[in-house]
């Protein structure tokens, strides 16, 4: 993969304004010149205080917020799609096939247990049903997840069970890059680590990861890169 | 394959009473398997597009285009009424918010399922009732009740009951009019589900008009605001309500609790 | 039978313009098998339901030579049928009579005689609610539509739920048809057990409804098929025993309470048939020795 020197990932010049029509028009920059590019097996760690718009620029890598200036390159095996300016559907079939995203949070949909939250999640891209199934059956139990809860709607776990299945959502797929969002903000020792190890195994398998962490000691165990945010920071 | 031909083509589609606007120059494709949101505040013109859309009002100005199931685009409104109707009835459906508006109270749960079966000429009674006791199952209905009259079935039910009514053709594309609309919100949670996973296993594409964005995010891929009666704000769902541009948009997300 | 004929009236009572207007929707009807036609239905001396769209129907195709018999759910001398032929008498002077056989006009309440028809006679049915739909879809014009557009499903709507109901197509009388692989029909209230005289059969017949002022036809020799679904045949009306007065099998029989014990019997609906037959010497369980034959 280190032979491939193509990024599978790439901001390029990548700048966001919020404009606050609410408070009159009040216009936010975020950031500005934003350029990172992360090639495969990579893993790349954004830094930066809160508010510096770490968050902010993985949101637009994914195509949840609007691109405003530059673009968000992703490298598929055809082609290359610009993420600021592909059609919705061209966005939905990327995250299918090739952007994973972990956030902070679990959404929720009701009724739906727990295994077959993460189950769908490899389903959508691809996988049949029995393989998904071992898949995330596999990624539940090395998370810790109590096999009980399993079977149950994650609407009423915890917070770090909660984010344990949404890990696992994100992991049980192979997109070739995966955008992760503090994964383990919420995670004891025992279960940070077993994210690290889950994140080695993505990087040996060559996928290209953009992050942020907080967690100083995560951080040091996943990242080959740290860019710093702040000296992308737009002047008001 | 047909795979990139849009499923629907809406090309400045506008629809005007007089000198009053219900909607205009509304354009958007819709390829197979998407699920566009129509959201807006009542009176945004979103209604009145969903009942152009669905050949039920005839458009002012514009054009809309549809793949037919031979593979051929055709003008909706150039078809003959024997043509239109029974595209209504067999490859398209429409859920109304009031499932008495899309229901035959009186008759029987299961001759509604089975009515578009019989429309395109199924005449195996055996064959339509077992078809009708599996549809009730996928929407969760059980077999018992299949010689009822939806009279007699809660708003959830009926709801539910007017999905299966619809899904028995196998439609490829669906109009849905506030479906959770006049429900309680336990139901709506229920209903919003079912819809999710059907949309999703028999590859539905779906108009559906809302004014609850909480129902957008769950179930669509696109979204498109309206206001006095323009589309003034599209893109991919969760792109518009995280990051909303327009200031009405903006006012839209702001004022819910929470999506 | 003749009775003196009124003076002041037009030949059968309604004026020749009037007939004329029928008469071409008659046509019209006979034209487009199992089509309702609207016409403009007269004012009659009797009562909507009593039969006005078939006496403006046989007012209009009767002529001096004819012979008119009128049943009223296969009777001859029930009040109904009594008071139309009566009328006939009166207003056109033709002549009447009960024997099918010698009937070239025949008007007709809820039966078909059991006597085959022949060619040239006319069968004058009095249709209620001419619209076989209308009850599962009571807008006009999307009934309308629906004819135009052959979209007939609605109908198996309605025996799906007799199936579902009853176990079987619980419709016994009005029982829809198709005529001429074309268009949807509602044969009047006849009993279902009749549906199949329609069929192919020799003489005209014609279908008039007064209050909803509509008229519809089948030409002789035209195919009438009642619906039904694949695994549930259609079938008519089976009786256990044959008529109780003249032992006839596989005629309709009426019900007719002896007693106020239970007792009851079986008889033929139309008179006529039955009072043939006995004629002839048939003999049912029920019936008394003639006079002068007892011991």
């Amino acid at each position: 993969m280190a032979a491939n020197p193509a990024p599978a990932l790439a901001l390029e010049a990548v700048g966001k304004t919020f404009t606050m029509h609410l408070q009159g028009g009040l216009r936010l920059p975020v950031v500005h010149g934003v350029t990172v590019r992360v090639l495969p097996g990579e893993c790349v760690v954004l830094g930066g205080p809160s508010g510096a718009g770490k968050s902010s620029l993985l949101k637009i890598a994914y195509g949840n917020y609007r691109c405003d200036e530059g673009h968000v390159l992703v490298r598929e095996p055809d082609e290359i799609v610009d993420v600021a300016t592909a059609e919705p559907r061209r966005i939905i079939r990327l995250r299918r096939t090739t952007i994973g995203y972990v956030s902070q949070f679990l959404r929720v949909i009701p009724r739906v247990p727990a295994l077959d939250v993460v189950i769908q999640a490899a389903v959508e891209q691809g996988f049949v049903p029995d393989d998904a199934a071992t898949r995330a059956r596999t990624l539940l139990a090395r998370l810790n997840v109590p096999e009980r809860l399993w079977t149950l709607p994650p609407a009423t776990f915890s917070g770090g069970e909660q984010q344990r299945v949404n890990i696992a959502r994100g992991f049980v797929a192979d997109h070739p890059i995966l955008l992760l969002d503090e994964p383990t903000a919420s995670l004891d020792a025992r279960n940070r680590a077993a994210v690290v190890d889950l994140i080695r195994e993505k990087k040996d398998r060559g996928v290209a990861i953009l992050g942020i962490f907080h967690d100083e000691d995560v951080r040091d165990r996943v990242a080959d890169r740290i860019v710093d945010v702040t000296r992308f920071a737009s002047a008001a | 394959m047909t795979q990139d031909l849009p499923l629907l083509s809406v090309r400045r589609l506008g629809k005007s009473y007089g000198a009053r606007t219900g909607c205009r120059d509304v354009s958007f494709d819709i390829h197979a398997g998407e699920v566009l949101a129509v959201v807006g505040e009542s009176g945004s013109g979103k209604s009145t597009l969903l009942n152009v859309l669905s050949t039920q009002l005839a458009p002012t100005t514009g054009e809309i285009h549809y793949r037919m199931r031979d593979g051929v685009m055709r003008d909706v409104f150039a078809l003959s009424d024997a043509e239109r109707r029974f595209l209504l009835r067999t490859d398209w459906g429409f859920v109304h918010q009031d499932p008495a508006q899309g229901l035959r109270m009186t008759v029987s749960a299961g001759a509604n399922v089975g009515e578009r079966l019989m429309a395109v000429g199924q005449r195996h009674y055996g064959h339509i009732r077992h078809t009708a006791v599996d549809w009730l199952g996928r929407v969760e209905i059980d077999a018992g009740r299949i010689d009822d009259a939806p009279r007699s079935f809660s708003g959830g039910m009926r709801q539910r009951l007017q999905i299966a009514r619809n899904l028995v053709t196998h439609p490829r594309l669906v109009f849905m009019d506030e479906p959770t609309g006049g429900l309680d919100v336990s139901v709506q949670a229920r209903l919003l589900d079912l819809l999710r996973g059907l949309v999703a296993d028999l590859g539905l594409s779906v108009v559906i008009v809302t004014h609850d964005l909480a129902v957008a995010r769950l179930l669509s891929h696109r979204i498109m605001v309206m206001r006095h009666g323009t589309v003034i704000e599209t893109g991919l769902t969760d792109q518009v309500l995280d990051d909303p541009r327009e200031p009405y948009t903006q006012l839209l997300v702001s004022s819910v609790l929470q999506v | 039978m003749n009775a003196p004929t009124l003076t002041g009236y037009n030949f059968a009572y309604l004026d020749e313009q009037t007939k004329r207007m029928i008469r071409r929707a008659i046509l019209k009807a006979i034209a487009i098998p199992g089509y309702q036609v609207p016409f403009a239905s007269r004012e009659m001396p009797m009562p909507y339901g009593w039969g006005t769209g078939g006496v403006q129907v046989t007012a209009s195709v009767i002529g001096p030579q004819d012979v008119l018999k009128v049943i009223d759910q296969g009777s001859d001398d029930t009040t109904n049928a009594v008071s139309i032929r009566a009328f006939f008498a009166r207003t056109a002077g033709v002549a009447t009579t009960t024997a099918t056989a010698d009937a070239t006009i025949i008007q007709t309440r809820h039966r078909i005689p059991e006597a085959p028809l022949t060619d040239g006679q006319i069968l004058v049915y009095q249709v209620p609610i001419p619209e076989p739909l209308r009850f599962l879809e009571p807008r006009e014009t999307e009934t309308r539509t629906m004819h135009a557009l052959e979209e007939y499903g609605l109908m198996h709507v309605k025996l799906y739920e007799d199936i579902a109901r009853h176990g079987h197509i619980a419709t016994t009388y009005a029982y829809p048809v198709r005529v001429a692989g074309r268009y949807l029909m509602d044969p009047s209230p006849t009993p279902k057990f009749d549906n199949p005289k329609m069929h192919m059969s020799p003489a005209l017949q014609l279908f008039g409804a007064g209050r909803e002022k509509r008229i519809y036809a089948v030409p002789p020799y035209t195919r009438v098929v009642s619906l039904d679904f694949e695994d549930h045949p259609f079938e008519v009306n089976r009786f256990d025993k044959p008529c109780a007065l003249c032992g006839a099998h596989g005629v309709y029989l009426d019900e007719v309470v002896l007693d106020d014990r239970g007792g009851r019997m079986f008889v033929c609906s139309d008179t006529d048939h039955c009072g043939t037959r006995q004629e002839q010497g048939h003999r049912g369980d029920l019936s008394t020795p003639r006079e002068g034959s007892a011991a």
